[in-house]
């Protein structure tokens, strides 16, 4: 460890974001700051007297991203065009205007302060209001005093830039949870007709007069009202949905059971024969609700519904003659020259018009490397301008663009069905019948005996043949699993998925950005060895290139002390650079480059199959820097692991210059496809998925044709809340290598869940054995219910607590 | 025994009047956002101008 000098400023931390200044040369009053951008926004602040921002949370802010636009570019502009604006506001009559924007940027106290306060920098606001979970912020404010654009701007200008895309939305304002709600009444309800059942219970023979039981009969009919026909429509008519298709899942023997127990609870209320079951009722169907809650995911910042207009920009730059103006998206014509800057997206198929253009399409086609662009050739829409602004000439609107073709086909528009081959509808279909052969027997048996017990004994039956602990087997123990794998770094969509992915059969995986990291490679140097030095002229010439292969040799460069200076500085885009340093020439750049620059013995042996970057000092090669993908950490492992049980396959849009690489990995040669198109994926997939169950893991756009068609696709991401197609599952990419864990984990519970199906059939034979003799009491019923789900629940619960704990997704 | 008619009316009012509460704080979407409410009690209700070395300055 160095001593940290009192000169160093390298220790202090910008006082706006955190980031490390590299000399004290920018600062206000006493704080340091790492750029500009950051002390001008503290700047702002300070004048408006908002400085407590920095005191809630240390270095609150994010550095504001280098303006992709020159000065004299207005980038918001199209914010003033009404029909965008009709777009993005959720309200406005011309006085009063109502937006609620992302902000991806918030994440701590002070961003919440800070929005909160936004009156104080923009007098027009009326109301500003900051849900922190959904990062967005719901603004009111006066139209009059304060445009959209201004507003945006006002809040691009303190590092809070909007995110908005071709798929903001105005914000739809439920008025309450409906499930929430259902359950509320349901629980109202349950709750009150228990505590009227117990004078019928609890009460000595003879002490309850006729007039007491009627009047709690009665309110017990009254409050299973609401149950019946509100909080238990969404079982009932899911049942007809089913029957009307001819098949059986878990809702149908439920919708059998409450309207058994409703019907006759009701005769035996109205022709005063009994106290019926309606807290039974009740119950049932406030715990089934429950279920309901307990598999659907509370993950509020997650999206698992996006397509390629969230990743788009809402309008663009078209040459209008000398100007430019800004032109919405979706109105953007074949013709029309669009033009792109640094970090910009460009959203539609076209031609380049500028003589060399840089482009990433890491996140569309999979192509790991930055692809060089010249005059006239055809640049995909998806792609992010780096580097130099360029000028493209529309080929395509957006939504015919080859990959956004993609969002036509018809696996986009079929959602997923419901799987009926899950455990609980195969369950289900046995289950029904046996019931209803049960029943029969009984009605047989009591028609011959007693006629007159004979409708009695068979709702019996039917009442205690009811699935409640049946149908809270599945819910419970994936709602569980839900929660226990978003700690792990696995966020799936609903308690659904984690049953799918436990019946896995195959395993395909992508490569840009799924087992590679995006952006990064591994750099190898290969020849004679560059003393430290040689390392330090090195690190000094590359350290003047923007090029990325420049930037990430240079990154792998050991950098501690000041570099030599750089004389003679020459650059050739696509080719290389060279200099002079301490007195030798030296360059750097492709085998061509080096020969024209005269050196001679550029060796050839060390050519391999990836990116190779020459190096000539004082005219004599040195050898190659060798650039390959970076794996994830643990990949290689995991992936080791999963073939011992799983086909593996890989579907990558890039060349296939790692397959050598990669065939450890994935064992045959047919299991792996290079240069896929997006929709070849999507078929490669549909194809296998005739065969096998798929899990589909992938991250870019190009994927999202086969995550959508896949039995389970999972979406890896670097940050979860950030962008990723629409998918069943978002795995954080750290937590990649864990993905076997992941699929035990599952697997052990499916087991769970089938050993609580056992555990609750248990308790329907039990119950039975009541019923056929005609002996089930109101209170064994009401007993036998409650006693069972909570039971249920509670084995599902732990169990799954455990098993997390034995596979290791939990501590 | 008849004092048991005017409880159960009362315990059903005093009831119904909590499930209306609750329905209404589902319907103004007071359930909507847990979190940020839990932030925002820690800011102070006026929050007093601070000058740039952390003091107090008094208004």
């Amino acid at each position: 460890m160095k001593a940290i000098s009192p000169n160093n400023s390298v220790s202090i931390g910008c006082y706006h974001c955190g980031l490390p200044c590299a000399d004290g040369s920018i600062a206000a009053g006493p704080h340091s700051f790492c750029c500009l951008g950051c002390r001008t926004v503290y700047e702002i602040l300070q004048q408006s007297g908002l400085q407590q921002y920095y005191l809630l949370d240390s270095h609150p802010g994010t550095p504001p991203p280098t303006p992709a636009a020159p000065p004299g570019v207005e980038r918001f502009a199209y914010l003033d065009d009404p029909q965008l604006q009709a777009q993005l506001l959720d309200f406005n009559d011309g006085q009063t205007a109502r937006a609620t924007l992302r902000l991806p940027q918030i994440h701590c106290a002070s961003c919440v302060w800070l929005l909160e306060n936004l009156q104080r920098l923009q007098p027009g606001v009326r109301s500003s209001e900051v849900d922190f979970l959904r990062r967005e912020l719901a603004l009111v404010w006066n139209v009059a005093a304060l445009s959209l654009r201004q507003l945006v701007e006002g809040l691009a200008g303190i590092g809070y830039e909007p995110e908005i895309t071709l798929g903001s939305a105005p914000a739809v304002r439920l008025a309450g949870d409906p499930l929430i709600r259902r359950i509320g009444v349901a629980g109202f309800c349950f709750g009150n007709a228990m505590l009227f059942s117990l004078p019928e219970y609890f009460a000595n023979p003879g002490d309850l007069s006729d007039a007491w039981r009627g009047l709690f009969t009665l309110l017990n009919l009254v409050l299973a009202l609401p149950v019946m026909f509100y909080a238990a429509t969404d079982f009932l008519v899911g049942a007809w949905r089913v029957l009307v298709r001819r098949t059986i899942t878990i809702d149908v023997p439920i919708a059998l059971g409450i309207c058994v127990l409703f019907g006759r609870s009701l005769v035996d209320i109205l022709t005063a024969s009994g106290p019926g079951y309606m807290d039974s009722f009740t119950g049932f169907v406030f715990f089934l609700l429950l279920g309901r809650l307990f598999q659907r995911n509370s993950f509020v910042a997650l999206s698992f519904e996006r397509d390629y207009r969230s990743y788009f920009p809402l309008a663009v730059n078209v040459r209008d003659g000398e100007h430019e103006r800004t032109v919405a998206v979706a109105a953007l014509q074949p013709g029309q020259h669009l033009i792109a800057r640094n970090g910009e997206l460009i959203p539609a198929d076209s031609r380049l018009l500028s003589p060399h253009g840089r482009i990433d399409f890491s996140y569309v086609t999979g192509e790991s490397d930055l692809v060089e662009a010249e005059r006239g050739d055809v640049v995909w829409a998806g792609g992010r301008v780096a580097g130099a602004a360029i000028e493209l000439d529309v080929l395509r609107g957006v939504s015919q663009s080859y990959l956004t073709r993609l969002w036509n086909q018809q696996s986009f528009h079929t959602p997923k069905a419901e799987d009926l081959s899950s455990l609980a509808n195969r369950i289900s279909r046995w289950f029904t019948g046996g019931v209803l052969l049960i029943a029969a027997a009984t009605a047989a048996y009591w028609l011959h005996v007693d006629p007159s017990l004979a409708a009695h004994a068979v709702t019996s039956v039917l009442i205690v043949a009811c699935p409640c602990a049946l149908a809270l087997s599945t819910p419970f123990t994936t709602g569980t699993a839900l929660n226990l794998l978003a700690r792990a770094g696995l966020f799936l969509r609903d308690g659904a998925v984690v049953e799918r992915l436990a019946r896995i059969s195959a395993v395909v995986f992508d490569k840009t950005g799924t087992l590679t990291t995006p952006g990064d490679s591994d750099v190898v140097f290969d020849g004679v060895p560059l003393t430290s030095a040689e390392g330090r002229q090195l690190a000094s010439l590359l350290t003047n290139s923007v090029h990325p292969l420049s930037r990430r040799i240079c990154a792998s460069l050991p950098v501690d002390v000041a570099l030599p200076r750089v004389i003679d500085y020459e650059e050739v885009p696509g080719f290389g650079l060279c200099a002079r340093i301490d007195g030798a020439p030296i360059c750097v750049g492709s085998r061509v480059w080096l020969e024209r620059q005269g050196v001679v013995d550029v060796s050839t042996e060390a050519v391999r199959a990836e990116t190779a970057v020459y190096v000539a000092i004082g005219n004599s090669c040195r050898g190659a820097f060798h650039l390959g993908n970076s794996y994830r950490t643990g990949v290689t492992e995991s992936l080791a692991q999963l073939r011992l049980r799983l086909p593996l396959y890989l579907l990558s849009g890039d060349n296939d210059r790692e397959r050598s690489r990669l065939l450890p990995l994935f064992g045959a040669d047919d299991r792996m496809r290079f240069a896929q198109s997006p929709q070849a994926k999507l078929h490669f997939v549909e194809d296998l998925e005739r065969r096998q169950r798929v899990l589909m893991v992938g991250d870019g756009l190009n994927d999202a044709g086969a995550l959508k068609q896949s039995s389970v696709g999972l979406a890896v991401s670097d940050d979860v809340a950030a962008f990723s197609p629409a998918c069943d599952g978002i795995l954080q990419a750290d937590r990649l290598a864990r993905l076997p864990v992941f699929l035990r984990f599952a697997r052990v519970c499916l087991v769970i869940v089938a050993s609580s199906f056992a555990l609750s059939l248990l308790y329907n034979l039990i119950g039975l054995s009541y019923a056929v003799s005609g002996a089930l009491s109101p209170l064994v019923s009401a007993l036998l219910m409650p006693v069972s789900s909570v039971s249920v629940i509670a084995f599902t619960t732990v169990a799954t607590r455990l098993a997390a704990r034995w596979t290791g997704i939990a501590r | 025994m008849s004092a048991l008619y005017m409880l159960i009316g009362f315990s059903l009012a005093v009831a119904l009047l909590f499930l209306a509460a609750f329905l209404w704080a589902l319907r103004t979407n007071q359930y909507h956002d847990t979190c940020t409410p839990a932030m925002r009690m820690l800011f102070d209700e006026q929050t007093a101008l601070q000058s740039d070395s952390g003091e107090e300055e008094s208004l």
